[in-house]
C-alpha cells in the first residue's frame, strides 16, 4: 500500500425511531457536517465522497446517492455508492480507505445512513418469489434458527442473551447519540418482554432507527495537518460467502473467520483477546455477541458465552464490547456498520466521552450483512502503524 | 402560515418477469408433478436444493438431476409471533430449516399440523402438497411440512448442517 490511512473526523446524528425534523439530505448532512467540523475542514477540503446504505427499498427511494450528491458537497467531485447489505457501513468506510491508501485522493468523506421510518424495514425485502418457499419471517425469523443452533452447539445457558441485552442498553445511557434509552432495563424486564421470534425476545432485538454516520479519512500528510490525534488504520478486510452451500456454517461463518485472520495478519495481532482493547461488534440480536466473539477468535468455539457471563465484555471488563450500546441500542441499518467503525476510531482517539474505555489503544470495528454473507472489519490504533 | 409538509405517503409497487433458467425450470416443473428435484455436483457429490446449475463450493456445473425425498429432518427452527403482511398464517407459527432426505442443504419452510411446543430439533417431517389438480410450477405447490410420525433424527445425523 502506497499511503497510510487515518481517521481525522467523526460525526453522527442523534438516532431515533423517526427523525421527522430532517429530510434524507438533511440527515446525511448533519452527520457529514459534524465529521468535517471534527476534522477542522470545510466542504471545500474534501476530494471525494463515498456513500453507503442498505437496500433502496428501506426508504422506497431508488439510488438516493444521486439526489444526495449536492447535500454532501460532491458537486464537481466524485461520489460513489457502496452496497453490501447490513455490512455496508463498514464496507463503505473501507472503500474510502482504499481510495486514500491507493493514493487516488487525499481526503475522502465517507457517509452511511438509513431512514427506516420512511418505509417498512421489516417487510420491505419480503417479496413473493416462485423459486423460494412461501415463508416470510423478517430478519429475526431468518437469524433465530441460527441462534437456536448456537445455543444447542455451545450448550450456553439461556440467560446469556439477556445479559448482553442489559449490558448494551446500560452502555447506551452513556452515549448521547443512542436511540434507545432504557434506564430501568433489567434481566427480569428482558425475560418478561414478548418472544418475537423464539428464541429472540423483543428486548433482545435491535430497534429500527433513522440515523447517519460520517468520517473523514486522509493519508499521512493529511493526518499531520489535522488538529486532533488521528485514529490510524492498521488493517482492513472484507469477505463474502454464498447464500446456499453445503457445509456453510451460519453460526460460525467461514467468511468471518477468514476475514478476521486476514485483518489480524495485517495489524500484526496474534492474540486478539490480549492485544485488542475494545471491540465494536455488529450485534443486532443479543446472542450474536457470543457468536461473534468465537467467530473473531476472542474465545474458543462454544466458549464465547463465558466471556459474556464472566463480565469480560462489560465496559470495565478486560475486553469491552460495544461500550456505545451498539446495534442493540441504535440501528439505522446502512449506518450501523460505519457506527461500529467510527466507535473504534473514537475509542483509540480517547474521544468516546462517557463510554470511553480507559487506555484504549487498539480497537476492532466489525460489520456483517445479508444472511451472514458479507463481512467488513478494520483495526484502528492510536499509533501510526 | 399553514402547517409544514412533514411527509407524503406513496405506495411502491413492482412487477417482475422472472427468467428461471434451466436448473430452476427443471425444479419448478418437478414441483408441478409433485416431485422435488435437486442437482448433484460431479466433484463433491453434494445435492443442492433448490438447484442452481452449479456447485457453489466446487465452482463447476452441477447438472445431474437427483430426486429428493419429501421427508426430512428439522435441523433448527424459530417460532414467529409477529403477524406478516403477506403470509396468511395465523401467529404463532413455526419456520424451520428442513434437511430433506437425499439433499445436502436445508430449505426453509413452515411446520403446521403440530402443536408449536412439540416442534423440536431433529423432528422428522413430510411435505404436504396442494391437491393434485392444483399442482403448479411454484414452490407454493408444497403447502407446508408436518410431523411424519417417525422417531427423531439423532443430533449427530444433522449437526454438520447447523
Ligand atoms: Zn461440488
Amino acid at each position: 500500500m502506497a499511503e497510510r490511512c487515518a481517521v481525522i473526523g467523526v460525526g453522527q446524528t442523534k438516532h431515533a425511531a423517526k427523525r421527522g425534523d430532517v429530510s434524507m439530505p438533511g440527515l446525511v448532512r448533519e452527520a457529514a457536517a459534524r465529521a468535517l467540523e471534527d476534522a477542522g475542514l470545510t466542504w471545500r477540503g474534501i476530494d471525494a465522497v463515498v456513500i453507503g446504505k442498505a437496500p433502496d427499498m428501506f426508504e422506497g427511494v431508488m439510488m438516493p446517492e444521486l439526489f444526495l450528491a449536492d447535500a454532501l458537497g460532491a458537486v464537481g467531485k466524485p461520489i460513489m455508492r457502496v452496497h453490501t447489505a447490513g455490512s455496508v457501513g463498514g464496507s463503505t468506510a473501507l472503500v474510502a480507505a482504499y481510495l486514500v491508501q491507493a493514493g487516488v485522493h487525499e481526503r475522502v468523506l465517507t457517509v452511511a445512513f438509513e431512514k427506516q421510518s420512511e418505509s417498512n424495514a421489516m417487510w420491505a425485502l419480503t417479496i413473493s418469489v416462485p423459486f423460494q418457499p412461501p415463508v416470510v419471517a423478517g430478519a429475526g425469523g431468518y437469524f433465530a434458527p441460527h441462534i437456536r443452533a448456537y445455543i444447542r452447539r455451545s450448550e450456553a445457558p439461556a440467560h446469556v442473551g439477556m445479559l448482553v441485552a442489559v449490558k448494551d442498553r446500560l452502555n447506551a445511557l452513556r452515549n448521547p447519540y443512542a436511540h434507545l434509552r432504557l434506564p430501568d432495563i433489567s434481566l427480569e424486564q428482558v425475560a418478561a418482554s414478548p418472544m418475537l421470534w423464539d428464541p429472540i425476545r423483543y428486548l433482545e432485538a435491535c430497534p429500527s432507527s433513522d440515523g447517519a454516520c460520517a468520517m473523514v479519512l486522509t493519508n499521512g500528510d493529511g493526518a499531520k495537518r489535522s488538529p486532533g490525534a488521528p485514529a490510524w488504520v492498521w488493517g482492513t478486510a472484507m469477505r463474502s460467502e454464498p447464500v446456499i452451500a453445503y457445509g456453510r456454517d451460519q453460526v460460525n461463518p467461514r467468511a468471518g473467520r477468514e476475514c478476521a485472520a486476514d485483518l489480524y495478519g495485517q495489524a500484526g495481532i496474534t492474540n486478539p483477546r490480549r492485544e485488542i482493547d475494545v471491540a465494536a461488534l455488529y450485534v443486532p440480536f443479543s446472542w450474536y455477541a457470543p457468536m461473534w466473539l468465537e467467530n473473531l477468535g476472542f474465545a474458543e468455539e462454544g466458549r464465547g458465552w463465558k466471556l459474556v457471563e464472566d463480565g469480560v465484555t462489560a465496559i470495565d471488563g478486560d475486553l469491552p464490547v460495544n461500550p456505545s450500546g451498539g446495534v442493540l441500542s441504535s440501528n439505522p441499518i446502512g449506518a450501523s456498520g460505519m457506527l461500529r467503525f467510527a466507535e473504534a476510531a473514537l475509542q483509540v482517539q480517547g474521544r468516546a466521552g462517557e463510554h470511553q474505555v480507559d487506555g484504549a489503544r487498539v480497537a476492532l470495528g466489525h460489520a456483517y450483512g445479508g444472511g451472514s454473507q458479507f463481512f467488513a472489519m478494520w483495526i484502528v490504533g492510536s499509533e501510526k502503524p | 402560515m399553514s402547517e409544514p409538509v412533514t411527509s407524503i405517503r406513496r405506495p411502491v409497487r413492482l412487477e417482475y418477469d422472472f427468467t428461471a433458467g434451466r436448473a430452476m425450470s427443471r425444479f419448478l416443473l418437478g414441483l408441478a408433478e409433485g416431485r422435488i428435484l435437486g442437482q448433484g455436483c460431479p466433484e463433491c457429490a453434494r445435492v443442492y436444493l433448490p438447484p442452481r446449475g452449479t456447485c457453489p463450493t466446487c465452482g463447476v456445473p452441477a447438472e445431474e438431476e437427483v430426486e429428493v425425498s419429501p421427508r426430512g429432518t428439522v435441523t433448527t427452527f424459530c417460532v414467529v409471533n409477529i403477524p406478516s403482511q403477506v403470509l396468511v398464517v395465523p401467529v404463532p407459527y413455526v419456520c424451520a430449516n428442513i434437511l430433506l432426505d437425499g439433499a445436502d442443504v436445508p430449505i426453509f419452510h413452515l411446520i403446521q399440523e403440530c402443536p408449536i411446543e412439540e416442534v423440536r430439533m431433529g423432528l422428522r417431517v413430510e411435505a404436504v402438497w396442494v391437491p393434485a389438480g392444483e399442482l403448479k410450477a411454484t414452490f407454493e405447490s408444497i403447502r407446508h411440512f408436518r410431523p411424519s410420525d417417525e422417531p427423531d433424527a439423532a443430533y449427530d445425523s444433522y449437526r454438520e448442517h447447523l
